[in-house]
């Protein structure tokens, strides 16, 4: 096996340095009846050409571009990462080094999540960004946790059209220590309705997402002012599309107390659904309740400006059950690469891609409303949007698996009252060709 | 000693990336502009963030430079305690990059996702194979996630039954993280003293459970690199008061085909797959931390889970009794495919892999006893933990100790953990590295041992190699600074 540097007399030496006859004696300290008997049954070991094989044949089941045209979004989103980022990825000096714990020669790691901290705060309008969480979904749990924590209260409200995924998190955290998660209904614009709020004083923090699950751009700066109405309660902005920040107004210009979602579309594959970046930034004023790794500037005993973890006293290791989070570590190689590309795109270069993703999606909205379609919220969206499509679409949906297109996902499992309903996703990835292909096919 | 690994060369100075660039510059091609603007409503936008520009190499050079001040596995030895430090394979990398896994968008149908449905279905089974446990759920994106979410787990059977319990036995010698995951389910974690021998003892189990303790959460092998040999009856005594017993495999590179934890009693556990499965730890993360019980706690389980019908696979949501979900899609399935090539690479070959994790921790064990104190002077399984009491006269401390380390070219151990030992030295070499490798690092610890005695002066002035000397922590916590 490569991966084992000892020969056999390496091994016999070094049983012979510690006093042993063999490799098994090394395990008396197990007891008999905690051994298992006869081998791992498992197959291979496969050489790496056999692996190589058996991999490409598993990759090959899949269905991605370019053979296929897939118009999906809701919380993953195919953008182009540059080969800059993937390579850069590669220095294994980056990959394979753990956390931080040691500064001195972990500086590279830090400096970068601290510009990633930076960059964050940057895109979401916020004071202080963590160093990265697991994911969106998580993410926002974790917000309304540290909500829970800093106002004392039980019950929050989160709305409707946060991705189903994500509530369902939220449902999961919130249940186990006992907390009350309330839904909030939307409009029919395709926002969230605030107006059945009612005694805001009982709720630690009031969750929306924007764009939200339906694609729409909340009006944050006037659910903010409502939220705020209660001086405690928190607001909470959640996102599963970042880039929408390089041409709406962030979260923390209209008012968010916390801002979280997911980084993926930040340079990140999309492996299926993970792993995935989890972004979060609050308010100066909330930073010693915040979960996660933070990395602080600082100067070493030269006086030299570097880096290091800091405010571990929030943290699990130090406060135990006390601790703001369970959390341990972060997504960090995500958040890396997230640092790459942001820095490769860059402000102006931010602008114009999300300005792009913007536009290509209205194009498809447009076109397919033309060929009979009909848009039923009319607020303004991003980069995807719902589509109501006649009775009976599940065929062509069907059929348009066959030609290789994949035209959004039914909203119905999630929303049983949006029957016909398609959430289509376009980024800077899919063609005007594919576009209009995929107009050709559904108006025909 | 020859010329020590650790060598001061030419690495760069490199600014913040806001610092550089220039407005008007740009790294990254985009696509050719097919469909006319469509301007957003002027109310809703903003400027463009407020980013730096760079050019392609201004990027690439930023980054290279920052890479060059990192120290990683690839570099040298890195044998930091309980995270298993071990060789990230290249094959791995480059099976997860495949396009059909990479580009693989989480909402695809089914019938067009079964490469890496089939592939998480088949990790499950190994999984399961290694654990002797009967089911696993792949979700968990992380150590501390896999416990939060066994600890749902076993609040949701305690719940089931319609006996609601509130505390959680917690060991001394358990991973850190334990009692904070435990207390997000709203248990009060409640500590358990390990003995003498640095193992718990069943008496003593026996007199902390109730029929209000939800179970135990033992780390098996333990943070003191000693297998639990109680674990057995302890099970018997949790069970006897209907708790369960959970153990965190962080430490499952030692006992990979040597022991089940199924007949050991383990009701449930999760894994690191970036410690025993050889996925990168990645500066921090991702990882993956599968949780995997018996038979009877499978419908506990997260969901939607991989189910296989008729040749086919495709996710079931249906479980009315799983705990929910943990995060938005399905798991770090980036990282699984790492860890699943591994498995594939290895095979049975597992168990060898821990056999020589184990022979390395004894190795440094015997070589080091008399450098350093050993508190616990037993066989120990993959890591052992010293302490800097022989140092203690010399007025040099586990820190000092460490951080000369640095200076021969090796990444300092895990120090202060686990807490039972006052100033522990926490060693895991892994089975990666060679006799040889092994034999440098004994000679750096004899050289800076020598040298507390000596001339400690060197070590409270250490390290002088890095690029970057030790860190005032006080100020930076004090007066936090966490954006530029």
């Amino acid at each position: 096996m490569r991966y084992f540097p000892h020969t056999g007399e390496d091994i016999k030496e070094m049983l012979d340095e510690i006093g042993l006859d063999s490799l098994d004696d090394l395990f008396t300290p197990i007891p008999e009846d905690c051994r298992r008997d006869g081998d791992l049954e498992l197959p291979g070991p496969l050489t790496e050409w056999e692996l190589n094989a058996h991999m490409d044949a598993l990759a090959q089941d899949m269905a991605v571009p370019p053979e296929y045209r897939v118009f999906l979004g809701a919380g993953s989103y195919n953008h182009f990462i540059p080969e800059v980022v993937r390579q850069l990825l590669l220095r294994s000096e980056f990959y394979t080094a753990y956390t931080p714990y040691q500064p001195e020669i972990s500086q590279g790691t830090l400096q970068a999540i601290y510009e990633y901290q930076t960059l964050t705060t940057r895109l979401l309008g916020m004071d202080v960004a963590n160093a990265s969480m697991y994911d969106g979904a998580s993410a926002l749990a974790e917000a309304l946790l540290m909500a829970i924590r800093i106002t004392k209260r039980k019950k929050v409200a989160v709305s409707r059209l946060v991705h189903p995924f994500y509530r369902r998190v939220v449902q999961t955290y919130l249940t186990a220590p006992g907390y009350e998660v309330v839904e909030l209904p939307y409009r029919k614009n395709g926002t969230t309705d605030l107006s059945s709020l009612a005694n805001l004083e009982e709720y630690a923090a009031v969750a929306v997402q924007s764009p939200n699950f339906f694609g729409c751009i909340e009006d944050l700066e006037f659910q903010g002012k409502k939220v705020h109405a209660d001086q405690k309660t928190l607001f909470v902005v959640a996102f599963g599309e970042p880039l929408a920040y390089g041409l709406v107004k962030s979260p923390g210009e209209l008012g968010a107390d916390i801002a979280c979602g997911e980084g993926q579309s930040l340079g990140i594959p999309q492996s299926f659904g993970g792993p995935g970046l989890g972004m979060f930034a609050a308010r100066q004023k909330f930073v010693r309740s915040m979960p996660g790794r933070l990395v602080g500037r600082t100067t070493d005993k030269d006086g030299r400006p570097g880096f290091v973890l800091t405010l571990a006293t929030r943290e699990q290791h130090i406060r135990r059950e006390r601790a703001t989070s369970n959390i341990c570590s972060n997504h960090g190689l995500c958040a890396l690469a997230s640092t790459m590309y942001m820095a490769c795109v860059g402000g102006t270069g931010f602008r114009e891609l999300a300005q792009l993703n913007h536009d290509k999606a209205e194009y498809l909205k447009n076109g397919l409303r033309k060929g009979g379609a009909t848009i039923p919220f009319d607020a303004p969206t991003f980069n995807e949007f719902v589509v109501r499509f006649p009775a009976g679409f599940e065929e062509t949906h069907g059929r348009l698996l066959q030609k290789r297109i994949v035209a959004g996902i039914p909203v119905s499992p999630f929303f049983p009252e949006l029957s016909d309903h398609y959430l289509l996703c376009t980024t800077e990835t899919n063609t005007k060709e594919d576009m209009d292909a995929l107009i050709k096919e559904v108006g025909s | 000693m020859k010329e020590p690994l650790g060598a001061t060369g030419l690495v760069f100075n490199e600014s913040l990336l806001w610092e550089k660039g220039r407005k008007g510059r740009t790294g990254f091609s985009l696509p050719r502009r097919d469909v006319d603007p469509s301007p957003l409503e002027k109310g809703l936008i903003r400027k463009g963030p407020d980013f730096p520009d760079l050019s392609e190499l201004d990027a690439v050079r930023h980054f290279t430079r920052l890479s060059q001040w990192n120290f990683g596995v690839d570099s040298g030895m890195y044998p930091l305690g309980s995270c298993t430090m071990k060789y990230n394979p290249k094959t791995n990398e480059r099976q997860a990059s495949l396009p059909g896994f990479a580009a693989a968008h989480p909402l695809l149908p089914a019938d067009l996702s079964q490469g890496v449905l089939q592939m998480m279905f088949d990790l499950e089974r190994y999984l399961s194979e290694i654990t002797g446990l009967s089911a696993v759920s792949l979700q968990p994106a992380a150590g501390a996630h896999g416990e939060l979410t066994g600890m749902m787990i076993v609040r949701a059977f305690h719940q089931n039954a319609g006996k609601p319990r509130s505390k959680i036995l917690i060991p001394d010698t358990a991973h850190g993280t334990n009692p904070a995951s435990a207390a997000l389910c709203g248990f009060t974690p409640v500590p358990v003293k390990s003995d003498e021998r640095g193992v718990l003892s069943p008496e003593y189990a026996a007199s902390v459970m109730d029929e209000d303790t939800a179970g135990i959460m033992v780390t098996n092998p333990n943070t003191l690199g000693l297998f639990e040999e109680h674990i057995k009856e302890i099970a018997h005594i949790i069970h006897g008061k209907g708790g369960l017993v959970y153990v965190d495999g962080a430490n499952m590179n030692a006992v990979m085909g040597i022991v089940s934890m199924g007949d050991m009693g383990v009701d449930l556990m999760h894994l690191n797959l970036h410690k025993t499965f050889s996925t990168p730890h990645g500066g921090g993360g991702p990882g993956s931390g599968p949780v995997c019980v018996r038979k009877d706690l499978e419908p506990f389980l997260p969901v939607p889970r991989v189910v296989k019908e008729d040749e086919k696979y495709f996710l079931c949501w249906d479980f009315p009794k799983s705990i929910g979900k943990l995060q938005a899609f399905y798991g770090n399935v980036g990282v699984l495919v790492r860890a699943y090539s591994y498995i594939l690479s290895m095979g049975k070959e597992l168990k060898r892999a821990s056999q020589l994790a184990v022979l390395n921790a004894n190795y440094l064990r015997i070589k080091l006893t008399g450098i350093f104190h050993l508190p616990y002077d037993r066989p120990c399984m993959h890591e052992c933990v010293f302490s800097d009491k022989m140092q203690e006269q010399d007025k040099v401390t586990t820190l000092d100790m460490a951080k000369r380390l640095m200076d021969y070219g090796f990444h300092p151990p895990t120090i202060y953990f686990p807490l039972v030992v006052h100033g522990a030295i926490m060693i895991e070499p892994t089975e990666s590295e060679s006799k040889e490798t092994l034999d440098l690092f004994v000679e750096a610890c004899k050289a800076v041992a020598e040298e507390a005695k000596n001339d400690s002066a060197l070590l409270f002035d250490a390290p002088t190699k890095p690029k970057a000397r030790r860190m005032n922590e006080t100020e930076a916590a004090r007066r936090p600074c966490l954006a530029g």
